[in-house]
């Protein structure tokens, strides 16, 4: 396994205001990862600065085996393709014309853009002027461009957005196509929750800094979390029962027909034990582990104490 | 190089359905059509051939117009692109920067030349059947009108470019055209006549000073390169006693295209996206 996408303390500042600070950070072939963050989290420039739009003010990348601001990176480029956070094209275009133009740039042959429009279920809409499109249909456009050759490296900004559920399930059906065929994938998105089991590892900035990048998984267990269990109880049994709960879970709210429970993961299963030998007097339970959401904010939390 | 034919392709057509080039070549044409129409009336019946006074009134318009219309098409080259949020998308292809500055080049100087070709070359057409006597000298000084025009237009094309290039918004470089066109069309010969007028100046540095203003060394190509059109314009008198060499014109106007070109390709270079 090679890396295609290797950063090595890379910053980046505009002026006075540093917008990458000291990221350093490697995708695998076949690998896919997701950039999460605010809005000016840094997400965008970093994509630019892998795509060679913009340069490093210190720390070196490698895109594809080359730096991808220097010259031989044009060639390169012929490996990768982009998507940028709300793509614009020439609104007289149609579509047809729009990616046969990104054909011809690519050097691949134009009449390769039908299949492009169909995969992405354009097809209809080929001879309509983009002007007239939805932003998901743009949305979609655009992926289509970003497919164009068949690319080693898909660099994917916001590529959700505009979409709707069903057009996002077929986004991620898309994506998961890609991946099986090898191709390594990076994609920024601001919900991190339509990412579970969808990315191999998750990459979280804030302020330009890179806070974290693992598994969902190990996301989760780095953060601890508490888990939260909710039982339900027999009317007026619920200080009585509270008292019977393994002292590792923490008693968060207390009811005449409730119980609400936190616990840390590793006490969990032993609390959960505890909780199935109270037999009948437990009437249900629902286990809640910490969200995705929860886990994000944990993370930028921290970061923004340390 | 194929890329830098895709580029210009696009701009040729993009410049085709925007009816740019119907637009430029019908003002072409209705201007040029007119002056021929109506400017055989004061030349009368002189022994000049008509044609070569269609050379002197074309090349009079073409210094307003043509550098008119290449600042149009070519100001929005790269900040429009870059407002429209087109620009991150094409130079994420494998085209380098100076590739898509060259392709929009050629395309742009395209759409020029066809509106110059078909607008002027229908005014010579009417001449042509309407009138006799027009010798070889005299189509030879509409050609070189033809390809100096084209010349200019792509000294102005490259200027765009650089205005382009500088600005930050679309708005400023819309401003930052019109000014140039403003010095080099009104301003720089009013001053220069002022000058001229004021400081009694050595003809050798009037001669200089309008190489410095590519539209004045269009106007020297045109009017005093060729004996006939000399005579008539009445530039007979500057460009012998200023003694200017034709090919230090043209290498004016050459040093014109190539410099801010050159320019602008650097500052695109260095352009943070």
């Amino acid at each position: 396994m090679t890396d295609l996408i290797e950063l090595r303390h890379v910053s980046k500042a505009y002026g006075d205001a540093t917008v990458v600070e000291d990221v350093s950070f490697a995708l695998r072939e076949g690998e896919g990862v997701a950039l999460v963050g605010h809005n000016g989290a840094g997400k965008t420039t970093l994509m630019k600065l892998i795509l060679g739009l913009t340069r490093p003010t210190s720390g070196t990348l490698q895109v594809l085996g080359v730096e991808p601001s220097s010259r031989e990176a044009a060639v390169a480029r012929r490996g990768l393709g982009f998507l940028p956070e709300n793509v614009a094209f020439e609104q007289a275009m149609t579509g047809r014309d729009v990616l046969r133009f990104y054909l011809r740039l690519k050097r691949q042959p134009a009449k390769q853009a039908d299949v492009l429009l169909a995969r992405v279920g354009l097809d209809g809409a080929a001879k309509k002027r983009v002007g007239t499109y939805s932003k998901g249909m743009r949305q979609r456009l655009g992926l289509a461009q970003a497919l164009i050759g068949a690319p080693k490296v898909l660099v994917l900004d916001e590529p959700t957005s505009g979409l709707d559920p069903a057009l996002r399930a077929q986004f991620y059906d898309t994506l998961r196509d890609l991946k099986a065929a090898g191709t390594t994938v990076l994609l920024s998105s601001h919900a991190l929750t339509e990412l579970e089991a969808r990315t191999d590892r998750v990459a979280i900035m804030n302020q330009g800094r890179l806070v974290a990048c693992a598994t969902l998984a190990e996301l989760r267990h780095a953060a601890g979390l508490p888990t939260r269990i909710h039982l339900s109880v027999p009317p007026g049994a619920g200080a009585a029962i509270s008292a019977r709960v393994d002292a590792r879970a923490e008693i968060a709210h207390v009811n005449d027909r409730s119980i609400e429970l936190t616990c840390a993961p590793d006490a969990k299963m032993d609390v959960l034990r505890g909780l199935s030998a109270l037999g009948h007097d437990v009437k249900d339970m629902e286990i809640a582990p910490p969200t995705l959401e929860q886990v994000y904010a944990h993370f930028l939390r921290r970061d923004d104490r340390a | 190089m194929r890329a830098i034919l895709t580029i210009a392709g696009q701009e040729l057509r993009d410049g085709l359905r925007d009816r740019w080039v119907l637009a430029a070549t019908l003002l072409m044409a209705a201007l040029a059509l007119s002056l021929v129409l109506l400017g055989s009336a004061p030349a009368g019946t002189v022994s000049t051939p008509a044609l070569t006074v269609t050379v002197v009134s074309l090349s009079s318009l073409s210094i307003f117009l043509v550098p008119l219309i290449a600042l149009l098409v070519s100001y929005d080259a790269i900040v429009g692109e870059s407002e429209r949020g087109t620009l991150l998308l094409l130079l994420s292809y494998p085209i380098a920067r100076w590739q898509m500055i060259v392709g929009k080049f050629i395309g742009h100087t395209g759409i020029l030349a066809i509106a110059t070709i078909i607008g002027y070359g229908a005014a010579g057409l009417l001449v042509l059947a309407t009138t006799s006597g027009n010798d070889a000298a005299s189509w030879l000084a509409f050609l070189s009108l033809l390809g100096s025009s084209i010349l200019l237009g792509a000294v102005f094309i490259g200027l765009g470019y650089l205005i382009s290039g500088l600005a930050r918004e679309r708005g400023a470089a819309a401003g930052l055209a019109v000014g140039v066109w403003v010095v080099f069309i009104i301003l720089f010969d009013t001053a220069l006549l002022g000058l001229l007028v004021a400081a009694n100046m050595p003809s050798s540095l009037v001669s200089a000073l309008l190489l410095l203003n590519p539209t004045d060394a269009y106007r020297l190509l045109n009017l005093a390169g060729f004996e006939e059109v000399r005579f008539l314009s009445g530039m007979a008198e500057l460009s012998t006693t200023a003694g200017i060499d034709l090919r230090i014109v043209a290498g004016s106007l050459l040093a014109w295209l190539a410099v801010p070109l050159g320019f602008a390709t650097l500052l695109f270079h260095r352009r943070e996206l």
